[in-house]
Order: structure tokens, then sequence, then C-alpha cells
């Protein structure tokens, strides 16, 4: 059985553990230098800037030289040796690991998104941080040495292995591709979106460069590569992430460590929140975006008649216009907002539902947002409507929490990286190294957002609009879907009311915010492409394995010679990476959907069989199985049945109270299918015999790091 | 191999897994603590602590240490463990 090691003899341990820490000492050469040329390389661009290269260019050397620099490792790092191409030939040590796991881990949205959901949802955005970061616990403590111990190559093999045969090991492999594809379209979008900002080159054409860079390293070199790169990339996201935000804090606090000090700053958020709740002007916006909700609201109760008068209101305009001989312009602009006008009743309907939503999301105090240091809405002491909106906050927080926690430990691509580590004993380490590289950054983000805060409430909101800061009006130009400010009571002066705010856009302004040169924004957006380009490497890397190994090896042809297997392999990770470049292209869901979604589908189809696999002898084949398909199939249905995007995929009419259990948002879907996925396997296996002696004995061999034959 | 051998092997690996299971539950009752009672009674926990209210810090920072102090200490503790009953690894 390949899955216990031969006992070593004496000698043969003392050469290995000398060559092993001969190789860290090579590494952290390798990379200590690594990290030196980067910061040299930055400093050399800040020169460059300040002898007058154009922006632009800035930004196109970022992009080209860390995708070049990527796909360097990746030409040196090619194999097509099996244990080097799917598990870096075992002898990554734990520390290494530890930072290659956190940049598999760390995504676009964790870099880009996630300091800026903190600054709009306030305590409420800690569920991820909790969530993302407590996973890790329960990868430690109930899969990381087991899975190690048990040596293969994917997920699906340990299914495979402890369920007794091909079945197990093809619902792993359906899961595990389905929210690996779920998460890397979400990856490869990140990376189009940040070539677009840093080249300037369309959209669809920065998918494809960034996907030039991610394909280089993984195809040549599968787990070995995409290793090592990652290593290279971590370090450049945490630089990257780092650097402003201490500036920010210096220029605040005077103290360059955010993480300690934000606790100052978030008192004074506080208490300029109250003030700005009751401030007059604030509220003389919010009284207006109220009665352009009214407006919306009388008009969406009578659609077709509405529709009529605006209709007629335009034309009547327009006529008027021409007859008065108004300038060209105001009759252009009358043309054009006739032109845009909703065609049918289906459309005018759809367009004003969705400017009542965000006119009524801003006809709130504080533009929608909560209080920054308040946890979950409503209030335990107030009337019903109160107290049912606290308790349902509170309820949604919780299991989006277990979720995330969940998922973080049944994800395939986190999960295969503990099977590269020398030993069980660096193994059960590198979940520490892995935890504490995660854990530099997510300290960071809710720092960042609170000191983002301080400054749009202090500098910011109160401003003239003819002084505000450059950066306002140049980001507003970039995209008003980040930023934008309109005057909405015509008094010159920024209420907090008339601006919004893009989630994106916190991390990616912070340099200008703390007043660095362009070069720090270059490479803050080159930290965030680290982040993307790791994420999707590793999740590539987990779909072609699942396939070429699991499906094409284990099922399909058991005799293939290992060049072929690790030729497929490579082939499908080509075809894996289109396919999810072609759905990124189109655009089509909510892209923070899409990732949670692949958190529930992990956590509902995988933790169940891979937790009870290794601390439950009895539970069988047909438990598994059906747990597995059991759990997934509730949570997908949640989903279905109450988020609107799958709603409308899947043609469920119908209010969707109607299909809600327990008030749980659908992002949290994986609460019901987790419990589920549970009980079908331990009463089916109970129902069902008892694994046969050779299972009950390799759980029996997993649960030891090594059992010595008795002298 | 004799009977006896065998059989000691035996206990010290059901031994070790019953420590492996008293220590993960433990670790365990930490983790919930930590995470889901401070995070249901946050709105009594905001108490101020250094500026954060408590729930807050806890959920932003004081959560986050405690992971950490949990997978470090069951690395550290079942290191000794398989010392211990003999099922360490020779390298």
């Amino acid at each position: 059985m390949a899955a216990v090691n031969p006992p070593p003899g004496s000698a043969k341990a003392s050469a290995k553990q000398q060559t092993s820490a001969a190789f860290k000492e090579d590494l952290n050469k390798v990379y200590g230098w690594y990290t030196g040329g980067f910061l040299s390389f930055v400093l050399v661009l800040a020169l460059a800037e300040q002898m007058g290269l154009s922006r632009d260019a800035i930004g196109i050397v970022f992009l080209l030289a860390t995708v070049a620099l990527y796909a360097g490792i990746g030409i040196i790092s090619r194999t097509s040796d099996a244990t080097e191409y799917y598990v870096a030939g075992r002898r990554v040590p734990a520390i290494y690991n530890g930072m290659a796991t956190g940049a598999d881990w760390m995504s676009a949205a964790s870099f880009l998104g996630l300091a800026g959901t903190l600054y709009l949802t306030g305590y409420g955005g800690l569920a991820f941080i909790m969530g993302w970061t407590g996973g890790y616990c329960l990868v430690a403590l109930f899969l990381a040495p087991y899975l190690r111990k048990f040596g293969q190559y994917t997920i699906p093999d340990f299914l495979g292995a402890r369920y007794e045969g091909n079945l197990a090991r093809g619902v792993g492999v359906v899961i595990a591709i389905l929210c690996s594809f779920v998460y890397v379209v979400a990856q490869i979008y990140g990376v189009g979106l940040i070539t677009t900002r840093l080249s300037g080159l369309a959209f669809e054409i920065g998918i494809f460069v960034g996907l030039g860079g991610i394909l280089v390293c993984s195809f040549l070199g599968g787990m070995r590569a995409v290793t090592w790169t990652q290593v290279a990339q971590y370090i450049v996201l945490i630089v990257a992430y780092m650097i402003p935000v201490v500036w920010l804090s210096v220029k605040q606090t005077g103290v360059p460590i955010p993480q300690l000090v934000y606790g100052a700053q978030l008192e004074k958020v506080s208490a300029i929140e109250l003030a700005l709740i009751v401030d007059p002007k604030e509220q003389e916006v919010i009284a207006i975006f109220r009665q352009q909700a009214d407006e919306l609201t009388a008009r969406l109760a009578d659609v077709p008649a509405a529709l009529a008068a605006e209709r007629a209101a335009t034309h009547g305009r327009l006529a008027s216009l021409r007859a008065a001989n108004a300038p060209l312009a105001e009759v252009q602009a009358a043309e054009r907002a006739l032109a845009t006008m909703p065609r049918d009743q289906a459309s005018a309907r759809a367009i004003w539902a969705a400017a009542l939503a965000t006119t009524e999301a801003r006809a709130r105090p504080l533009a929608g947002m909560p209080p920054h240091a308040q946890a979950y809405a409503g209030d335990p002491q107030g009337d019903a409507e109160a107290r049912k909106a606290f308790v349902d906050s509170r309820r949604n927080f919780l299991a989006l929490v277990f979720c995330l926690m969940v998922g973080t430990a049944a994800l395939p691509h986190i999960l295969m990286r503990y099977y590269t580590t020398p030993s069980v004993k660096q193994a059960r380490q590198s979940v520490t190294w892995s935890l504490l590289f995660i854990v530099l950054l997510y300290f960071t983000a809710p720092a960042l957002a609170v000191l983002v805060k301080y400054e749009v409430f202090s500098v910011l909101v109160g401003t003239s609009f003819d002084q505000l800061p450059a950066w306002v009006g140049a980001w507003s130009k970039v995209d008003p879907g980040l930023l934008s400010v309109t005057d909405i009571n015509n008094d010159g002066i920024l209420q907090l009311g008339e601006m919004r705010i893009g989630s994106d856009i916190i991390v990616l302004a912070t340099p200008e915010i703390a007043g660095l040169p362009y070069v720090i924004s270059g490479m803050v957006a080159a930290g965030g492409l680290a982040a993307a380009l790791s994420t999707a490497d590793g999740l590539l890397l987990t779909i072609a394995n699942a396939l070429s190994h699991d499906l094409y090896y284990k099922m399909i042809d058991p005799n293939a010679p290992t060049a072929r297997r690790v030729m497929i392999s490579k082939m499908l990770l080509l075809v894996a990476a289109l396919a999810a470049a072609y759905v990124a292209s189109l655009k089509v869901a909510d892209i923070l959907f899409l990732v949670s979604a692949a958190f529930s589908l992990a956590a509902a189809g995988l933790f169940p069989a891979l937790v009870l696999g290794f601390f439950w002898k009895r539970a069988t084949k047909w438990g598994a199985v059906l747990g597995m398909v059991a759990g997934l199939s509730v949570t997908l249905y949640y989903m279905a049945t109450t988020q609107p995007w799958m709603r409308g995929l899947f043609g469920v009419t119908g209010p969707v109270a109607d299909y809600t259990w327990f008030e749980i948002l659908p992002i949290s879907a994986g609460v019901f299918g987790v419990p589920v996925g549970f009980v079908v396997i331990i009463v089916v296996s109970l129902l069902t015999p008892a694994p046969r002696q050779g299972v009950q004995e390799l759980v029996e061999q997993l649960r030891y790091p090594q059992l010595k034959p008795p002298a | 191999m004799g009977p006896l051998e065998d059989r000691d092997q035996e206990q010290r690996q059901r031994l070790h897994w019953r420590h492996n299971l008293r220590l993960t539950s433990v670790l365990l009752s930490i983790w919930f603590l930590v995470t889901f009672v401070v995070a249901y009674f946050a709105r009594e926990l905001s108490f101020s602590f250094f500026g954060w209210p408590f729930s807050f810090w806890v959920a932003a920072q004081g959560a986050l240490v405690v992971y950490l102090a949990i997978v470090a200490f069951y690395a550290r503790s079942m290191d000794r463990l398989d010392a211990k009953y003999g099922v360490a690894e020779d390298d």
C-alpha cells in the first residue's frame, strides 16, 4: 500500500535530513535575494517616476515584469515526473508550504474586496475575517495530518480508497471540479479587472494575458512550479498590501503599526457617525432620496400608465425645447433621454425596481452603512421589528462564519497542499505557518477599512466640491461604479450620502489617499494580480488533476504510463483554463456570490465524508456517497430557490420568502447542507454492513504518523 | 513478533488515539467558544477594550490569535504524543 512509507534505515534517514536541511537553506537564499530584488525593482521604478516615466508605462512594466517573473519560475521548475508534477516531490519545507498555501488561499476577493467589504459593512464583514482564518483550525485538527499520512495525490484519491471504489471517487471528482471551477471563474475575472486597470487593455484581452501567466506556470511544472511561484507571489502580495496601510497609519496616528492603533481611530469614527446621523444637511440628502424612492414606488404601482406619462412628458419637453430654439446640447440631452427610455413594460419594471433598490439603500443614514463598530442590525430591546432584525442579522452572521470555516476545510486546492510536505509532522507545522502568513493580511484588512473610513469622514465629508482631493476625480473617471460623487442637495459641499463607493476601490486607492507616488499604486495592483494568479493556478491544477489522475488514470485506464498521465493533465489544464476564461469573459453572475457559493458547496459536499472517513471506521461506501450527494443537493436547492441569479437560471418564480428557511441568506446555504451530509452518512452507514477489514486497517494506519513493526 | 509485544503496540496505539481525541475536542471547544459564543453575545460584550468594542476586537484580532495558538499547540502536543507512544516518524 503506497499510503505507508517503508521504514527507512537510520543512515538513510539522516542523509535525507541533511539534504532537506540543505534544500531549505538554498530556498532561504533564493527567496532572500528575490525579496531584495523586488524591493530594488520598486525603488528603481520610483526613481524613474520622479524622472518623468508616465503612469501607463509604470503599469505596463509592473504587469509584464511580474508575469514574466512567474513564468520564469515556471520554466525553471518544469517537470514530467509524476510525484514532482502532482505533489512537488513531497519535499516542500513546512514554512514554504505555509507561504504557498497563503498565496493559494488569498484570492482577488481577499486582497481587493475584503477591506472594501469591511468598510461598507463594519462588524458584519468580520464574518469573513473569522471564517477564512478559523477554518484552519478544522484543517489542522481534522484533515491535514491524516491526509499527509495517506500520502496520495488528490482528494478524490482518499475518497476512492476509503469508501471502496470509483463511485465515491467519482462523486468526489464532480464536487471538486464544481467548486474549483466556480471559484476559478471569479479569480480570472479578477485577473482581467486588474490587467485592464494596469495596462489599459480591453477586459477580454486582459483576461487572456493574465491567463498566459497562469498557464506557463502550471502547464510546465504542475504542483512543483505552482508551489515555487506561489511563494514568490506571497512575498509580492504581502509587501504590496502592507506598505500603503503602514504609510496611512503614520499619516493619521504617527505610529507605523496600524493593527495596534486603529482602535483609537475606530472610536473617532464612531463619534463622527453619531454626529453625521443627526446632521441636518445629511438628512436633507436622505429626504431627497426618500422622495425619489416614493416616486419610483408610485410608478411601479402602475407601470403602463407611468411609462405612457413619462414618454409623453419627455416628448413634450423635447417639443418645447425645439419650439423655444434651445441650445443644441439641451435638445440632444432630451433626445438621448427619449432614446434610452425603457422600451416595454417588462424592461421598465426591471429598470425602475433596480433604481428603487439603490435609491432606498441610499435614503438611509450614513449612506446605508451600519455604524462601523455596532454588532448586528436592529435592536434586541426595541420593538418587534427591531428585535427580529437583530435576531436575523445575528443568525446570518453566525451561519456565514460557519460556512466559510467548514468550506475552508474542504476546498480541494487547499487540502491538496498538505500532500506536499516531507512528513506528517511537517504537515501539522505547515498549517501553523499557513495560518500565520494568512493572518498577517487578515489582521491588516480591518485596520485599513477603519483608517480609510476616518479619512473619508474627516477629510472628504464637509469639503466643498471644488476642493476635493485629486484622487476622487481620477477614480470616478476610471469607473463611476467604483466611486462617484454628486451634489444631490446643491449646496456645493460633499455630504456622506452624496458619495457612492464600491468595495474594490478601498485597497486600490489607498496609496493615493496616503499621498504615496503612483509606483506604489502599480505595486498594489501587481499584488492583487499575484493574489488572483496564485489562487487560479492552484484551482486549475486541482481541476486538471481530478480529471487526469482520478477520472482518466484511476477510473478509465489504470495502465496508462506516467508520461501520458502528466501529458493529459497538462492538456486538460489548458481546456479548463480556456473554459473558465470564456465563462469569466461573459461576466455572468455576481462575483462575490460565486466565491461564497464555492465555499458552501465544498463544505456540504466534501467535509462530512472526509472527516468521518478518518474518525469513524464504521462509515461505509453507501453512507459516504449518499451523504455527499444529499449535502450537495440541499445546498444547491437552497441556492437555486433563494439567490436571484440562480432563480433566474432555474426559472424559479414565487416569492423568495416561501423558500427561505429560518431567514438564512443564500450565501450561507451550506449551513443546511453540512448537517444533512453528516446525518445521511451516519444513518445510511448504520443501515449498511460495516466496511471490509482492509479499509478499517487503512483508517487505523492513517491515525498514526508511523507504525513501526515490533522489533 | 510475540503476542505480548503485539498487544503492547495495540495498547499504545489505543492510548495515543484516545489522547489525540481528547486534545482535539478540548481545542475544538475553545475554537467554538471564541468564535460562536463570543459572536452570539457580541452586543452584550461591547465594552471598550483599548478603543475597540470588545466583541469587534475579538472578531478582528483576538479570535485569530487564539486560532493560531490552537493550531501551533496542537502541532507541538502531537509531536510529543507521537514520541511518547512510539509512533513518531524516523526523519
